[in-house]
C-alpha cells in the first residue's frame, strides 16, 4: 500500500480521548494505592532469555520486551511498590491481538502473593472495564476440563492426538510444550466470553514465578488473566532465590542454543541484584491496549493504536 | 513451485494441503505470551468447496499450488466432458470432468464466458457468469392478465435447471436467471 495513502492514524480521534481517560485512572488508581510510578530504560545492554520472546536489537543493544528486569534492580536497591507504563517491543509479533511495539502496564507489590495480587488485578479492571465476575481455573484443570485428560500422566502421543484433532500440521515432531501452549490456546478461546484466571501453572512454565513445592502437586505461583479469550495480564509471586533464577537463565540459553535462536549474554546486573536480594514480592505485567480494545469493544488492537505497526 | 512460510500467508494465496490445491481465506497469529507462536488458518479446498481449518507452527512453510483462474468460452459437452477455451486468443481448449463442473452445469450455455480455475492445467472447478439468458423448455401454460403479482410455478430450462418463475411465463420465453441465487430475474424480450 502506498505511504501517502495511509497517513492518518489507525485508531478514531474519540478513542485518543478514551486512552487518555484510562492511562489517567490508571495512575490513580496507582496514586491511591501508593503505589509510586516509575521509567525504566527502554534500550538497554541485555534483554530476555525466554526462548519464546525475541528482542528486538538496536546498535548494539535490546529494545526492551518488558520493564521487568530493571525493576526488580529497583526493588532490589529498596524501591517501594512500584508500577510503569510504558512501550516494550517484540520481534515478530504481529496480528489481531498483536503489534510488535504496545504499552505495557507492570507493577510490583511488596509482601503480596499471587492471589493477593490477583484481587488488585481483578479491582483495576473492574476500575478500567465494568465490573463482573471471575473465574480462577488451575492450568491442569482447565486442559482436564476441555480435553479430559491429565497432563501429568499423558503420553506425547496423547498430546499429539489432541494437537491433530485441533487441526495441527507441524513438519517435524511436536514438543510437549508446544502440544500444551496449542491446547491452552484452544481451551481459552473455547471457553468464549467472560474473565478467567489461570492458576498454578506447571512447573516448568514457571518463568520467573516461584515454584511452590509444598503442595501435592507442584506448581508455579504464576497466574494469567484472559478476558473473552484474549490474554491480558501475566503475574508472578516473583522468584527471588538467585541461584534458582541462574540456573533458570543457564536453561533458557541452552533452549535458545538447540533451537538455533540468537544466544545474548544473561544480564549479570540482574543476578547480583537478586543475590543483593529481592524483597518478598507479586509483579504482574498486563497489555494496556488490549484492555482498552475490550473496554471499546473493537476486534483486535489496531483500532486503538494511534498508529499500528503497518502505519508507523 | 515455491513454498511459502506462515508469515506469508495471504487470503487468496493458493498452496496445496494435504494433497488438495486450497485458497487461503484467513490467518491469524496467535501466541501465548510466554509460548509458542503459532499461525491459525482457514482454507478454501478449491476440489471440494468445503473450508479447513489448521493450526501451524510459525515459520513452518506449505507448498505453493500452480492454481490459475481464467476467463473460458463454454464449447459443448460430449456426454463426458464439458469443453472450455481459452478467451485470450490462444484458442486453447480444456475439457472439464463432473466434479470441477459441479452444479454448474445447469447454467452452461454454449458461447457463454465462465471463470475456470486451472490447477496444474487441469479444470478443478467452473463458475458461470452471474447472470445467463436460458430458454425455458417445458412449465405449465401461462395464465394470461396476472403479469404483476402473485404466484410461481416451476419451469425447466434448456440446460435442464428447474427454477421458480411467474405464472404468466411460457414455454419458448427466453429468461434472465442469477445464477449465485438461481432465481428467475427478469423476461428477455428481442
Amino acid at each position: 500500500m502506498s505511504e501517502a495513502h495511509d497517513w492518518p492514524p489507525s485508531c478514531a480521534i474519540e478513542t485518543l480521548h478514551a486512552r487518555a481517560a484510562a492511562l489517567a485512572a490508571t495512575r490513580a488508581f496507582f496514586a491511591e494505592r501508593g503505589v509510586l510510578e516509575v521509567n525504566t530504560p527502554v534500550l538497554a545492554s541485555h534483554t530476555v532469555l525466554d526462548p519464546a520472546i525475541e528482542s528486538i536489537a538496536v546498535g548494539g543493544r535490546y529494545l526492551q520486551t518488558s520493564p521487568e528486569y530493571h525493576m526488580k534492580r529497583l526493588l532490589a536497591a529498596g524501591a517501594p511498590s512500584i508500577y510503569q507504563l510504558g512501550p516494550v517491543f517484540r520481534q515478530g509479533e504481529q496480528g489481531r491481538w498483536h503489534n510488535p511495539e504496545f504499552l505495557m502496564l507492570e507493577w510490583y507489590r511488596l509482601d503480596f502473593d499471587a492471589n493477593r495480587l490477583m484481587l488488585e488485578v481483578e479491582e483495576l479492571v473492574d476500575c478500567l472495564l465494568s465490573p463482573a465476575p471471575y473465574l480462577c481455573i488451575p492450568y491442569r484443570q482447565l486442559l482436564a476440563d476441555r480435553f479430559d485428560i491429565d497432563i501429568d500422566t499423558a503420553s506425547v502421543d496423547d498430546l499429539a492426538d489432541i494437537c491433530a484433532q485441533l487441526g495441527y500440521k507441524a513438519s517435524s515432531t511436536s514438543r510437549t510444550e508446544e502440544a500444551l501452549d496449542l491446547m491452552l490456546a484452544a481451551a481459552l478461546a473455547d471457553r468464549g466470553e467472560g474473565r478467567v484466571f489461570v492458576t498454578e501453572y506447571p512447573p516448568d512454565q514457571a518463568a520467573l514465578a516461584r515454584v511452590n513445592a509444598s503442595k501435592r502437586r507442584p506448581h508455579a505461583e504464576r497466574f494469567e488473566l484472559v478476558i473473552n479469550g484474549v490474554e491480558i495480564a501475566n503475574g508472578y509471586h516473583e522468584l527471588a532465590d538467585p541461584d534458582e533464577l541462574a540456573q533458570r537463565m543457564a536453561a533458557d540459553t541452552e533452549k535458545r542454543r538447540a533451537s538455533g535462536l540468537c544466544v545474548p549474554k544473561p544480564d549479570e546486573r540482574l543476578l547480583a541484584a537478586q543475590r543483593h536480594g529481592l524483597p518478598n514480592c507479586a509483579g504482574v505485567a498486563l497489555g494496556f491496549d488490549r484492555l482498552l480494545a475490550l473496554k471499546l469493544g473493537t476486534d483486535g488492537i489496531s483500532p486503538v493504536l494511534a498508529f499500528d505497526w503497518n502505519r508507523a | 513451485m515455491a513454498t511459502y512460510a506462515t508469515n506469508e500467508f495471504r487470503p487468496g494465496l493458493k498452496v496445496l494441503l494435504e494433497g488438495s490445491p486450497c485458497s487461503i481465506l484467513e490467518n491469524e497469529f496467535v501466541k501465548p505470551g510466554k509460548g509458542q507462536a503459532f499461525s491459525r488458518v482457514k482454507f478454501r479446498n478449491l476440489n471440494t468447496g468445503r473450508v479447513w481449518e489448521r493450526t501451524f507452527r510459525s515459520g513452518e512453510t506449505i507448498e505453493g499450488a500452480d492454481v490459475l483462474e481464467t476467463d473460458m468460452e463454454y464449447l459443448y459437452n460430449d456426454g463426458e466432458f464439458w469443453h472450455f477455451m481459452k478467451t485470450d486468443g490462444s484458442y486453447e481448449q480444456f475439457e472439464a470432468a463432473a466434479a470441477a463442473v459441479g452444479d454448474a452445469r445447469q447454467w452452461l450455455k454454449e458461447q457463454d464466458v465462465c471463470s475456470v480455475t486451472l490447477w496444474n492445467d487441469s479444470p478443478i472447478s467452473v463458475v458461470p457468469p452471474n447472470f445467463v439468458e436460458l430458454q425455458v423448455a417445458e412449465t405449465d401454460p401461462g395464465m394470461r392478465g396476472d403479469t404483476a403479482q402473485g404466484g410461481n410455478k416451476p419451469a425447466t430450462l434448456s440446460t435442464g435447471a428447474v427454477i421458480k418463475v411467474p405464472l404468466f411465463i411460457e414455454i419458448g420465453e427466453v429468461l434472465r436467471i442469477d445464477t449465485r441465487t438461481g432465481e428467475y430475474v427478469s423476461r428477455v424480450r428481442d
